[in-house]
């Protein structure tokens, strides 16, 4: 609860400072702001409480994924300064959206009751259609958050459908007594029931983008500006899986049977279809697009296997897998600021331009492809035994198989760095993006080699 | 027994289904950005009635309250919605959705 506080806080003083014309307070403020609200959710840890009658319930699980979703934003804003150097108007607006966004991220952790859930879903969702597009003079840009804005609230209508139909069926939108509804059904369920819970699977694997409700993944991903795509791969897709998680495993686990072929068939085509597509991509931020669809299938695995080490497993791989993609994206960054486009042909030979630069890039593309002994492999490897100790051998067959694949396309990138040619551009980075850069590349093989450090956290 | 509570609710379920139904066809068939809109309003608000007849059913007010909040996001969805047309407008002089085709998978 008082992370949504601090968040609110920080948002409206955002705005604030940009109406008082202090623009070079903005990023310290905000980064000692997210730093604070770190401080301020590392309270909440062992109180599970619950506010607003049932509203928002805080515990373990939801303060864990809050900090890494503040985390993940604080990783975020630290690349801004460097991305946004030549931008003279002032950003305010875009930061402040920015943090909204998160507060619907965290309000997505730690929901109760469906009034929250939606209500988390449509704060993310409309700060992030004005992000999609907040490059206004890029027609990129403007399609990408029209083709956003269309389909998100064109499938957030299913959602809302879904949670009316489940309200008229178990008379509550509180997630203790929808449960409590789920056990007295006792094996028969109305099916106007089923069909709303159906209809919310839909609206959200929208938001997490799981096939077949990808298709606007890629579009969008390439259209909006690359700072905020990392924002899109990372924090919005935590928080949406988070919330189906906690919604499948605490409230419907009762009824598995019913639901769970249908995120296990979502879940493999997912990671088939994601990484097979990925092979064909012409530019990495095309690629890395199709890597984050094809993650969101692994994170599906954690749903369908839910037990005691799932919610770790899938702490884990959230982590390794936002950290990894937003190092990813800051180099990217830097590849479209110096060469104009992300074409593979763009990374030639960078190994000899900028060798740390491209160790980094190599650090996180095996990481997502899971190669020991970084976070990737790690998190790949919790997650496939929890769902092998839940006896879906087949699942972890598809997964193997499908992470066998994306080794192909992860090392494209690494290929081009060290075997190909330079051709003689040389990246130019300032000593503090470097740093943020060499942090996050430090992080991704300190949690691989040490994962015990989040691993017994939940 | 409110006038509300005197129709079945089956009633209100089929109705409120076919109005989400236009909605829905409407969204998927037509072309310009702002008829979408307007589908995607006609889901919203089957919905909202919909909220209402269970929650006058149930004499559970939590439903009504709902479609207040609905309400508000609706609003807020509406006013970046349009804004976004305006944007495309700008740089496209059209509204029609076919000229999205920049970005392909």
């Amino acid at each position: 609860m008082t992370t949504i506080i601090s968040l609110t806080i920080l948002g409206v003083l955002t705005l604030f400072l940009g109406i008082m014309k202090k623009q070079s307070w903005l990023l310290p403020v905000i980064l000692l702001g997210l730093v604070v609200s770190m401080v301020l959710t590392l309270r909440d840890w062992n109180t599970f409480s619950s506010y607003y009658n049932g509203m928002i319930i805080v515990d373990n699980v939801s303060v864990a994924f809050s900090m890494a979703l503040i985390f993940s934003a604080f990783l975020i804003f630290s690349l801004a300064a460097h991305y946004y150097r030549g931008v003279l108007r002032p950003l305010d607006d875009i930061y402040g959206v920015m943090i909204f966004a998160l507060l619907g991220a965290v309000m997505m952790t730690s929901y109760g009751n469906l009034i929250m859930l939606f209500l988390g879903i449509e704060t993310l969702s409309i700060a992030l259609y004005v992000l999609a597009g907040s490059h206004k003079e890029a027609v990129t840009s403007n399609e990408a958050t029209l083709k956003y804005f269309l389909l998100g609230s064109f499938l957030s209508g299913f959602l809302l459908f879904g949670i009316a139909l489940i309200y008229g069926s178990s008379g509550s939108f509180d997630l203790g007594r929808i449960s409590a509804f789920v056990t007295s059904c006792a094996g028969i369920y109305p099916p106007m029931f089923l069909a709303g819970l159906f209809l919310l699977i839909i609206g959200l694997a929208f938001k997490i983008a799981v096939v077949p409700f990808h298709f606007w993944a890629p579009d969008v991903y390439e259209g909006t500006p690359t700072l905020l795509t990392a924002f899109m791969a990372t924090v919005v897709k935590t928080a949406a899986i988070i919330a189906m998680y906690r919604f499948f495993t605490h409230t419907f686990h009762g009824i598995h049977g019913v639901w769970d072929t249908t995120i296990w068939v979502m879940a493999a085509l997912t990671i088939l279809l994601g990484n097979l597509t990925g092979l064909y991509q012409p530019n990495l931020k095309r690629m890395l697009a199709y890597s984050s669809i094809s993650h969101s299938g692994y994170m599906l695995l954690a749903v369908v296997a839910f037990s005691a080490m799932s919610d770790n497993a899938l702490l884990l791989y959230t982590l390794s897998y936002s950290i990894a993609t937003i190092l990813a994206f800051a180099i990217l960054i830097l590849i479209r600021e110096a060469h104009g486009n992300d074409y593979f042909s763009s990374l030639n030979g960078l190994a000899k331009t900028n060798p740390s630069i491209a160790f980094c890039l190599t650090i996180a593309m095996l990481s997502l492809a899971g190669i020991p002994p970084l976070a990737g492999f790690m998190a790949k490897y919790y997650l496939f035994t929890t769902a092998l100790e839940q006896g879906l051998l087949w699942l972890v067959i598809v997964a193997i198989a499908g992470s066998a694949i994306s080794v192909a396309y992860y090392f494209k990138p690494i290929m081009a760095m060290y075997l190909k040619e330079s051709n003689g551009i040389k990246l130019m980075v300032e000593t503090p993006y470097k740093v943020s850069i060499f942090f996050m590349a430090l992080l991704v093989v300190l949690i691989g080699i040490l994962p015990f450090l989040v691993i017994g956290l939940l | 027994m409110t006038t509300l509570q005197s129709i079945p609710i089956q009633y209100y379920l089929v109705f409120c289904s076919l109005l989400f139904s236009i909605g829905v066809v409407g969204v998927l068939i037509k072309r310009n950005a702002l008829v979408i809109l307007m589908s995607i309003e006609l889901m919203i608000n089957s919905i909202n009635l919909l909220l209402a007849a269970f929650s006058a059913y149930t004499n559970d007010p939590a439903g009504q309250i709902f479609v207040f909040f609905i309400m508000v996001v609706a609003a807020a969805e509406v006013a970046i919605g349009l804004a976004i047309v305006v944007l495309i407008y700008r740089t496209t002089h059209t509204i029609d959705i076919n000229v999205l085709n920049k970005l392909r998978w």
